[in-house]
């Protein structure tokens, strides 16, 4: 007989997160909950200067003030944030000069990962800085590029030894008080990277950063800051997972971008945080504020490939604020069983002749709920701005659900606005002719996705594809119907 | 290679087949004509293993093997094939990308390894070049845009380089204009060896100048109302299905 639909919801409910398991190295956590005194102490911790933990301190008291805001297309518990432990580290020593320093059990978590750093350093050429709950473990190739002038360390690294720059740029794209999950994160945030490029240096190599939570009842709260001064260009990668778990586990990061004059900065994610399970039980909550500042004929480029998490509420965004500068966000978000995706971009034209693009392919299937928020403002002095966005929803089964929400603000009338928007679902007709060429359920599903998301996928850098072309398929699994 | 006995078989209830018999032997070409509703496609979508048709009477016996529980993709990798009536479009991926995935599964299926690129690449032009397709065809995606004669050179080049036992072409010269048609029958006169078998659905004749059937049969009504040689075809094209 041929292959029902209930044998293959049986065999799929039998795969599990490849990425879900745990790493036994032992933790020093703080007790749970959030005070002034958690927030001195996270600080402490990591020797900060008055400067910084001031700082923190001032994002907590506005925290404390703000409410957590409900207007996404999303639904879940809102997190306990009493509850939650700010500071988990790998006990063992957190800073290491080379890599054969670091605990043998964390390396093998890299290999689990598929990301063995060894191998990552022979192949690509990626420098590879990793945040392993809340500390970063090794930066490698640190030498080869700080021959070009290049900072790429840990942020706490860059408070103590670089405190000019993060003093100069830190909360300058997204405040403090921008909103609540940043000022929770601007008061807690354990560790991040820092990047920093020359004027005029072109970054020889990958830049990536591999973020996982291992720790039961932590939340992450990284802090990413990169700077591209003039006429320099960095291409800068980041992954994530994390393990199964019942809970529901609270990713808050932040992300700045500042592109300097003529600047050129290509940011990629490939987000695979734990969905949760077929139920919706567990599951991470990825609430994530990401923002570039783009100056005179600069540009700056999000490509995201969103596959995991329970709930996903994030809209990477450029401020468009020099003359001739170009702003571009290139989306994939898929959501699968219980999953709830509510993503997109803020284009914000402030320049003249500035440029924006967006492309965002959602797919969702099994009960899930997908949604495009974008928002696409042309200010009073943005004369001849121009923006094209096409909006793409895939959906698989009949109970699914995929949102667009584009918002279009227009102050300037020599402004130029493009909207495309499709939604279609996948054929029974393009199933059955993949199926008489030999190609099973799966594998056809796989190739109708995989074309559906190649205008997004073709953006990110070769490795990077290969891994997210293949994290689309074990997404999807399980999805017919 | 293939036998129908007493085939009966239904989609919503209702009757389309009604006890159809066909033998056909490896090397030989049968040509399947009949009047519109008569049930052609009805025969091609079943033996390919569409399971919208339920199969109520009958048996369908391919190489010593009754294929009635096998799904579409076990079928095509045991060496069935389609050409389809209208071919499906697949936006960003390429023609090249899709047959390469139909190529490795068929192999996989089969227990033999993933053919090498190069391999690939060199049986690809080959075929390619039989067909008179141009390599900037082969880049563009699955059939998004192509005109019709397009989709069923397509069609012939994919079945080219999968090389199936038995072919089934469904309406294959409908939408062609008369080069698009000369290309594609000599694709399939190329294809044709001693060890593979093709059976011809069409509602004309034309094709049939291009392809010499070894035998014409009429479907009329879910049955087949009248076999012969190519003959018949002509008989047909002049005085219509009626006389039968």
């Amino acid at each position: 007989m041929a292959y029902t639909e209930e044998e293959l919801k049986k065999e799929l409910e039998q795969q599990e997160y490849q990425y879900g398991f745990t790493t036994k190295i032992e933790s020093e956590t703080f007790p749970v909950g959030l005070n002034k005194d958690i927030v001195r102490k996270i600080s402490e911790k990591k020797n900060e200067p008055k400067w910084m933990t001031d700082w923190r301190l001032s994002a907590f008291e506005a925290w404390e003030k703000m409410e957590e805001p409900e207007w996404s297309n999303v639904n879940y518990k809102k997190p306990k944030f009493q509850d939650i432990s700010y500071y988990s580290a790998p006990k063992t020593k957190a800073k290491y000069d080379s890599l054969d320093e670091v605990d043998p059990e964390l390396l093998k978590t890299f290999d689990k990962l598929g990301i063995s750093i060894d191998e990552q350093k022979k192949l690509a050429g990626v420098a590879v800085d990793i945040v392993m709950d809340s500390v970063s473990v090794a930066t490698t190739f640190k030498e080869t590029l700080s021959k070009k002038g290049i900072i790429f360390c840990s942020i706490s690294e860059a408070i103590q030894e670089h405190p000019d720059l993060v003093k100069k740029y830190l909360g300058t794209v997204i405040p403090k008080k921008d909103n609540f999950y940043s000022a929770l994160n601007s008061a807690v945030f354990s560790d991040g990277s820092f990047c920093y490029i020359p004027k005029g240096v072109k970054c020889p190599m990958e830049l990536s950063t591999y973020f996982r939570i291992n720790q039961a009842g932590t939340g992450q709260f990284e802090r990413t800051l990169v700077i591209a001064d003039e006429g320099s260009y960095v291409s800068y990668l980041e992954g994530c997972t994390a393990p199964s778990r019942d809970e529901n586990q609270l990713h808050a990061a932040v992300v700045e971008l500042i592109a300097l004059d003529d600047a050129e900065i290509k940011y990629s994610t490939v987000q695979n945080w734990y969905p949760g399970n077929k139920q919706g039980k567990g599951g991470v909550f990825n609430f994530v504020t990401k923002r570039g500042l783009c100056h005179e004929n600069s540009k700056i480029s999000w490509t995201q490939v969103e596959t995991g998490s329970a709930v996903t509420w994030k809209y990477p965004s450029c401020i468009l604020k020099g003359n001739n500068s170009v702003g571009e966000f290139y989306s994939i978000a898929v959501t699968n069983n219980y999953q709830q995706a509510d993503t997109g971009t803020k284009m914000i034209h402030l320049g003249k002749n500035t440029k924006s693009t967006i492309i965002s392919k959602g797919i969702s299937a099994g009960k899930s709920q997908n949604s495009y928020r974008g928002l696409v403002r042309i200010g009073n002095n943005a004369e001849n701005a121009r923006n094209f966005s096409q909006c793409d929803s895939l959906l698989m089964g009949n109970n699914c659900g995929a949102h667009t929400f584009p918002y279009i603000e227009a102050k300037n009338k020599t402004a130029q606005i493009e909207h495309e928007a499709t939604t279609s679902k996948i054929g029974e007709d393009q199933i059955f002719y993949c199926n008489q060429r030999g190609i099973d359920t799966e594998k056809a599903i796989a190739l109708i996705v995989n074309g559906f998301s190649k205008e997004v996928l073709n953006k990110l850098p070769m490795e990077f594809a290969v891994e997210a072309q293949k994290l689309l398929e074990i997404s999807l699994e399980g999805s017919v119907g | 290679m293939l036998e129908i006995k007493d085939l009966h078989v239904s989609i919503d209830d209702k009757k389309i087949l009604k006890g159809l018999n066909l033998s056909v032997k490896a090397g030989e070409i049968h040509a399947i004509m009949g009047p519109n509703g008569s049930g052609k496609s009805t025969l091609s979508s079943v033996i390919a293993g569409n399971e919208d048709y339920e199969i109520t009477n009958g048996s369908i016996i391919y190489k010593n093997e009754n294929i009635e529980d096998l799904s579409a993709e076990e079928r095509a990798n045991k060496g069935i094939f389609m050409s389809f009536q209208y071919p499906v479009e697949i936006p960003g991926i390429t023609v090249t990308n899709f047959i390469k995935t139909a190529i490795n599964s068929n192999l996989k299926a089969r227990g033999q390894k993933e053919m090498a690129a190069n391999e690939m690449l060199k049986k690809i032009r080959e075929k390619a070049n039989l067909l008179e397709i141009d390599s900037k065809f082969l880049s563009r995606s699955l059939n998004e845009g192509f005109s019709g004669g397009e989709k069923k050179r397509n069609e012939i080049f994919q079945m080219a380089m999968l090389e199936p036992s038995l072919a089934i072409l469904d309406e294959t010269d409908s939408g062609l204009d008369i080069d698009a048609l000369r290309i594609v029958a000599n694709g399939v006169n190329k294809i044709k060896s001693r060890s593979n078998a093709i059976v011809i659905i069409t509602h004309y004749q034309r094709l049939l100048d291009h392809i010499i059937p070894d035998y014409v049969h009429v479907l009329q009504d879910g049955k087949i109302a009248k076999s012969g040689n190519k003959e018949l075809a002509f008989e047909l094209e002049e005085k219509g299905y009626d006389w039968i």
